[in-house]
């Protein structure tokens, strides 16, 4: 068993955190795009280019959508990608989000999570990735820099793995953590190079009738991305639930091995829960909210009150037993939404927590909160747990 | 490119022997020549090439799973992502023989795209993956619709061509805007290598697929690729119109390498003797597309046909330093 | 519309095709089919050039063209653009 290995600390920001991250990780090629609050991530990672840090190719692409197709394309000849992006950048990339995890391209995204127009705003809420839910892509939520940096660090391992094969975002609250300096501990290079190993490829069978390493390769020659009919197009997506499925445990598995090196781990890779352990109340959050939280938590415990979180870091795929058995206990759970579903009688995470919930024996009370949009201050967000217990209607104040 | 220049040997019995690249069993329209060009094109590949393609009829029919026509590996992604494709490729092969991960010494990348993922949808990828200077030939097969949806217009389209979306109607008489000078545009780019080719004319069309995987740098083929069923044309005559296309100078053969215009031969010729050229009517005539305009109150669109022509060739000359003549 | 022959546990990820279309025979959509006049017919090799479905092939050993009509849909390209009109159309 490796044990912890020695590490240097270092101040960076959020998007800092990640443009090191990809530096330490041997990728090769990053296309991106400029938008704010993801800018000083290309902006960090082009100094290494330009200083001769990295063999990277790097791409300045003339749009988001080109930024992923590129990536997307570079995946499958066999490289390991990375980009960028926020806001209308991940809106404008909507349509390849799906061609990317439906060509099961391992690409590694980082969202500085910001609102979406209009009005323009370029503040930190999560609409622009939860509108990608559905997209295919595994979506990790960190809390601060510290783990910005071990995150893309594992979403490599976990999007590269062959039983996975899905492309990873990595959502940091846009300037909370985007802009924001903090100590971050880094690995040591060859540590991370090593962790995350070279891409492997699986064999798959092609039309010359061999089994080949899926990737674009002279010597093998393969068709990717044709057209499927409706004999076998839903057996492509039915793969890809599978593969989603297989995340569940390869993020839990990355998340114990990751620790073992660095002495870090979040929860079990999936969800992380803080002082759930007899709680009457809880809340459910994503990303920086927790560390506020946290905070809260410990104010509400010294004055007697059994409050507990549940820090939601894998949204996608979303970890359906860890929640229900970490919160089938609490009397009432209040799920923090950074992100309006208009009309939808209340917020993307507030809408999946009552679902895992429906099936346990009992069923706490469920209340929804929309909070932050477009960067609002949430500092008051005790009154979260406060909230009536009685009010399950998901009402968003 | 760092490979060493081959002999082009593109005599018909070479070209004839050269096993298909592109395969039989595709589920093109009869008389399809898209796929005659696709056929040609993959005969002119010099070693090892990865090709992308963009959304559109000849993407679909070459894909169809569990069935693929492409013998080479092939990537497709999106309508407006070939270049895109290209670029990601490209910088793929590059990042990795730069770390000794390549088995390769060199491999070609071709992007395929029609004249909607060119000319429309696809042109800011286009734009920026030749501006960013990758080195990749970008192929539009230009059929002049968006085919595949089933005959809308696109900014290839000719004016006064019928299409689902610009039908001749009592009141409009088929597109009312003019064919966008797409390879100008991308000469306009300052890359090394431009060029445009007609199937008929396939040797011309080899040596320039070739040419523009030798140049370092992008290089951008305009194919002129007859649609019978578009073009609402006799089947049998998609080769020939590809002929009558250069004949009366509607589709003028050229190559621009770096920025310098020249005629090629097919063209040079009816340069140097213009009473070779053919009036627009010859090709006009027989495409169902065009019928309208040849009733007697359309009489002036078929004569501004002929001027757009005339003054488009005019143009070319100038550019390749041929004084026209009367 | 092909038939479904394998389950999602079999079939290689993301669509990668298993099978060239040279196993999928496109000779059936044709009405027409070209005949050739052997005496005209001078071995110029353009038909095997022009044809969108790659069905003439010109066989070396024999010094002589082929046409397959396995792949031909019978558009009339070749014998359109047969210089010597060697190729004509007849009803399968």
């Amino acid at each position: 068993m490796k044990s912890v290995v020695k590490q240097e600390r270092m101040a960076l920001s959020g998007d800092e955190a990640v443009a090191y991250a990809v530096k330490q990780s041997d990728v090769d090629v990053v296309a991106a795009y400029p938008i704010t609050p993801q800018t000083i991530i290309v902006e960090r990672f082009s100094e290494y280019v330009a200083n001769g840090e990295v063999q990277t190719e790097f791409v300045c692409t003339e749009s988001e959508h080109s930024a992923l197709t590129a990536c997307l394309a570079a995946s499958v000849t066999g490289a390991r990608a990375f980009t960028a992006t926020a806001s209308a950048g991940l809106a404008l990339m909507h349509e390849m989000l799906f061609v990317t995890s439906g060509c099961r391209a391992p690409v590694v995204m980082a969202i500085a999570n910001r609102a979406l127009s209009a009005p323009l705003n370029i503040h930190g809420d999560h609409s622009d990735s939860m509108a990608q839910r559905d997209s295919g892509w595994i979506q990790l939520y960190a809390e601060n820099a510290q783990e910005v940096y071990d995150s893309i660090i594992q979403a490599f391992r976990i999007a590269e793995d062959i039983n996975v094969l899905l492309p990873v975002m990595v959502g940091l609250d846009g300037f909370t953590l985007s802009h924001t300096l903090e100590n971050v501990d880094t690995l040591p290079d060859e540590v991370v190079k090593q962790f995350i190993g070279s891409r492997k490829f699986p064999n798959v069978l092609t039309h010359e009738g061999k089994m080949a390493p899926f990737k674009l390769d002279p010597d093998n020659p393969m068709t990717m991305g044709p057209i499927a009919l409706p004999n076998y197009y839903f057996e492509f997506k039915r793969q890809q639930e599978e593969a989603m499925k297989n995340a569940l445990s390869i993020i839990k598995q990355v998340n114990s091995e990751y620790a073992k090196i660095s002495g870090r781990s979040y929860g079990n890779g999936l969800i992380e829960p803080y002082c759930l352990e007899e709680a009457e109340v809880a809340a459910v959050c994503l990303g920086s909210t927790a560390g506020t939280m946290k905070t809260v938590v410990d104010e509400l415990r010294a004055k007697g009150v059994k409050a507990g979180l549940l820090r939601l870091r894998t949204f996608r795929p979303l970890p359906v037993e860890d929640l229900r058995s970490a919160l089938c206990n609490v009397k009432a759970v209040a799920v923090m939404d950074k992100c309006m579903s208009f009309g939808g009688n209340g917020g993307p995470v507030y809408h999946e927590i009552r679902h895992v919930l429906y099936d346990a024996d009992v069923r706490p009370y469920v209340v929804n909160y929309i909070y932050g949009l477009g960067g609002r201050d949430s500092t008051g967000t005790a009154k979260y747990l406060r909230g009536s217990p009685a009010d399950s209607s998901g009402k968003a104040c | 490119m760092e490979m060493a220049k081959q002999e082009w040997k593109f005599t018909t019995k070479d070209i004839a022997e050269k096993p298909d690249l592109f395969l039989s069993g595709h589920r093109a329209c009869a008389g399809c020549v898209p796929t005659t060009v696709l056929r040609l094109i993959m005969k002119a590949l010099r070693g090892p090439t990865i090709v992308t393609q963009a959304t559109g009829c000849m993407e679909v029919v070459s894909s169809i799973y569990p069935y693929t026509s492409w013998a080479v590996p092939w990537l497709h992604t999106a309508f407006e992502t070939a270049a895109a494709n290209a670029s990601g490729i490209e910088a793929a092969l590059k990042a990795l023989k730069r770390k000794g991960r390549l088995k390769h010494e060199h491999v070609d990348v071709i992007a395929i795209a029609g004249d909607g993922g060119t000319y429309d949808i696809g042109f800011q990828a286009l734009s920026g993956a030749v501006e960013r200077g990758h080195d990749f030939l970008f192929v539009l097969y230009d059929n002049e619709a968006y085919m595949n949806t089933g005959i809308q217009r696109s900014g290839g389209t000719p004016k006064g061509a019928a299409t689902t979306t610009s039908p001749a109607g009592t009141a409009i008489p088929g597109k009312l805007e003019y064919k966008k000078p797409i390879a100008d545009i991308m000469v306009a780019h300052e890359i090394p290598y431009v060029a445009t080719a007609s199937p008929y004319y396939w040797r011309d069309l080899l040596e320039k697929v070739r040419k523009g995987l030798e140049v370092e740098g992008p290089a951008f083929l305009h194919v002129l690729a007859p649609c019978p069923r578009g073009w609402r044309s006799d089947q049998a005559k998609s080769i020939e119109y590809s002929r009558l296309a250069v004949e009366t100078c509607v589709f003028p053969l050229w190559e621009a390498v770096n920025g310098q215009y020249q005629l090629s031969v097919a063209s040079k010729l009816i340069a140097l003797a213009p009473q070779k050229k053919r009036p627009v009517t010859d090709y006009l005539q027989g495409q169902g597309r065009f019928r309208h305009l040849f009733s007697p109150q359309n009489k002036h669109l078929l004569e501004d046909f002929q001027r757009i022509t005339d003054e488009r060739w005019r143009r070319l000359l100038a550019k390749c330093g041929v004084s026209a003549k009367p | 519309m092909s038939a479904r022959e394998k389950s999602w546990k079999e079939i290689a990820p993301a669509g990668v095709c298993s099978r060239t279309s040279t196993t999928f025979l496109t000779g059936d959509w044709k009405t027409y089919m070209p005949v050739r006049d052997l005496e005209k017919c001078t071995r110029c090799l353009l038909c095997v050039l022009f044809c969108p479905d790659g069905a003439i092939h010109w066989k070396q050993e024999k010094s002589d063209i082929e046409f397959d009509y396995n792949f031909c849909k019978g558009c009339g390209i070749c014998a359109n653009e047969c210089p010597t009109k060697a190729i004509t159309m007849k009803v399968e």
